[in-house]
């Protein structure tokens, strides 16, 4: 009886974190995307930077319930990691470089992390935003380094591994972007899903009980906070590395801001939503900007307004009930795209 | 004798808010000890102050002789010092099984485990299915926390306590609110509580404390009134005349 419950104990335990058939589809869709539109390479790769950007802050905002309006403040360091490595040619191979210039920014996080796990939802905004701010000012105000207004000059970055050389049309940057993003998603697949991973949710969910049943709460915050600083930190080396530019707007309020609306998009706490509401977020943007070049942003605030009044889990019932409805006629009553997801933040 | 919980001067305030005063509790290792005392008499502060979240204003606080005063909540926890909320503290969003989990992974130091996934210890998922098993929520291990029925998350809230395998317990009002049907099942995992295991019971319910309780302390004001056996609390005057002049 008891070693029948502890198998089906484990066997509960594990599905959580077990691959369902739709995750698949979801990447061999991506890849499919990636292959049949080649002359859009440039904005598919910007899509895969944000998407990452998305999943640094999804892992503190929809596991951990850490708010913040700050993180392009790791986006801007390793944003300007990779320039600089670049320009002074200290590190020429890029993924080396990539590595580095996440790791400076990991330092910032979490040398910041212990003002941030402390007070409440409110102060951890103004505490994040304070931060780039200070990011942002500091690279000004040091423009013998920085480039300051002007940006970073110089940067060339050189062909990856030696071998792979980044072309006009942003083919490499393209592939070399989707293989960091899978490899970095992977990564966080394993952190999520692990005991690590829940008591993350459980600290989300409840801090007193957490600590109560033995979670160093705090020790854990910190811990995430410096791994999505990490992930912040590739995607701002990623986007210096694809477009060979590093200027002060790595760390601005609007680069933070949109993370925060593209996973209201597309929903935090299950890794997708981040990949989800960038590809939705800058086809939107692409959308109203081609209709209305001068009032898009209205349209984008529309929006945002709807799915927050409408509930993004209807909104997902009805962009799924046509494949639903064919996979039913095809592989019967049982088969449904399912999204499992936690609430809007 | 070392004493399996013992508090020596514990003194509190709230700004001019005098809500423990000089409170010297002994209680002995493997005792069923109940603190009571009318509503408003700081029977919840003396139980924040003593799993740590509330830091005492005066006095020490001492866990099987050593004094953990100044260790952080989950560091009592893993000394063997552990709670139940008198409103129930879960995770809406989580299962039974996760919930329970945590507590087997935390304590077995696979807490901090990020690379493995959950599931994947043997010796965890014995000890899971064994506290799920023992506090019936086996059939409902993967429904979430939220939609269970109340009396199965008072359930849940004592099992999380005795899946952090605590030598001393703390029970804050364990039967509060739950319906009368489902109140056996709480009384009985309270009762089966293994010996070894030393309870300090919190509890308006005197049917309750009077059953399971072989030593009382009453607590009145924030002060210790009295403190002995069942039988003389039941007959002690200053005792009677608080809880009457409670009730009248």
């Amino acid at each position: 009886m008891t070693t029948n419950a502890q198998t089906e104990v484990g066997f509960h335990a594990r599905q959580h974190g077990r691959w369902h058939w739709s995750e698949f589809a979801f990447w061999i869709v991506v890849l499919a995307v990636g292959l049949a539109f080649p002359s859009r390479y440039l904005i598919m790769t910007e899509i895969l930077r944000l998407a990452l950007f998305a999943l640094s802050l999804d892992l503190i905002l929809g596991y951990a319930g850490i708010v913040s309006l700050g993180h392009a403040a790791f986006f801007g360091v390793g944003a300007y990691c990779a320039g600089l490595l670049s320009v002074h040619g200290l590190i020429n191979e890029p993924v080396l470089a990539l590595i580095v210039a996440g790791l400076a920014a990991t330092v910032l996080g979490f040398a910041t992390s212990f003002l941030v796990i402390r007070g409440v939802d409110l102060t951890r905004l103004m505490v994040t935003l304070g931060i780039a701010l200070l990011m942002e000012a500091l690279a000004e105000r040091f423009s013998n380094i920085t480039g300051g207004t002007d940006g970073l000059q110089g940067i060339d970055i050189q062909p990856i591994f030696g071998v792979f050389a980044f072309d006009m049309f942003g083919r490499t940057g393209f592939f070399y972007s989707l293989a960091v993003l899978f490899v970095l998603f992977l990564l966080a697949r394993v952190i999520v899903h692990s005991p690590f991973g829940l008591s993350l949710r459980a600290i989300k969910n409840n801090p007193l009980r957490a600590s109560a049943i033995g979670i160093p709460v705090n020790k854990r915050l910190i811990a995430i906070y410096t791994v999505a600083a990490f992930y912040a930190g590739i995607a701002g080396a990623l986007f210096t590395q694809t477009t060979a530019l590093a200027s002060l707007d790595v760390f601005s309020f609007e680069r933070s801001a949109d993370l925060v609306l593209l996973l209201v998009i597309g929903g935090s706490g299950y890794l997708y939503g981040g990949l989800i509401g960038a590809a939705v977020f800058r086809m939107l943007q692409e959308l109203f900007q081609w209709i209305t070049p001068q009032y898009w942003m209205f349209w984008i605030g529309l929006v945002l307004v709807v799915i927050v009044l409408v509930g993004r889990h209807r909104i997902h019932a009805y962009a799924l009930w046509l494949p639903n409805l064919i996979l039913n006629q095809i592989a019967g009553r049982k088969a449904a795209v399912v999204l499992t997801d936690n609430e809007a933040p | 004798m070392t004493y399996a919980l013992e508090t020596r001067g514990l003194d509190k305030h709230f700004g001019g808010l005098h809500v423990t005063r000089d409170l010297s509790l002994q209680i002995r290792p493997g005792a069923r000890h109940a603190l009571i005392g009318p509503n408003g008499a700081g029977k919840t502060t003396v139980i924040n102050q003593l799993t740590g979240v509330l830091e005492p204003s005066a006095g020490r606080i001492l866990l099987e002789g050593q004094d953990i005063t100044d260790l952080p909540v989950h560091k009592r926890v893993l000394r063997g010092l552990s709670r139940t909320f008198q409103i129930n503290q879960l995770y809406p969003d989580l299962t039974p099984l996760e919930t329970i989990g945590l507590a087997v992974s935390e304590r077995l130091g696979g807490g901090g485990n990020w690379w493995r996934r959950m599931g994947t210890r043997d010796d965890i998922n014995a000890e899971i299915a064994e506290t799920l098993e023992r506090f019936r929520l086996l059939d409902v291990m993967n429904d979430r926390t939220s939609t269970l029925p109340y009396g199965k998350q008072r359930l849940l809230e004592i099992a999380v306590a005795i899946a952090a395998k605590p030598r001393v317990l703390l029970l804050d009002e364990p039967a509060a609110g739950v319906p009368e049907g489902e109140r056996k099942d709480i009384l009985a995992a309270v009762a089966a509580l293994p010996r070894e295991v030393t309870v300090l019971l919190i509890e308006h319910d005197m049917d309750l404390v009077f059953s399971f309780a072989d030593r009382i302390s009453v607590l009145v004001s924030g002060a210790l009134l009295v403190e002995g056996a069942p039988d003389e609390v039941a007959r002690d005057p200053q005792v009677k005349a608080v809880y009457l002049g409670e009730a009248a």
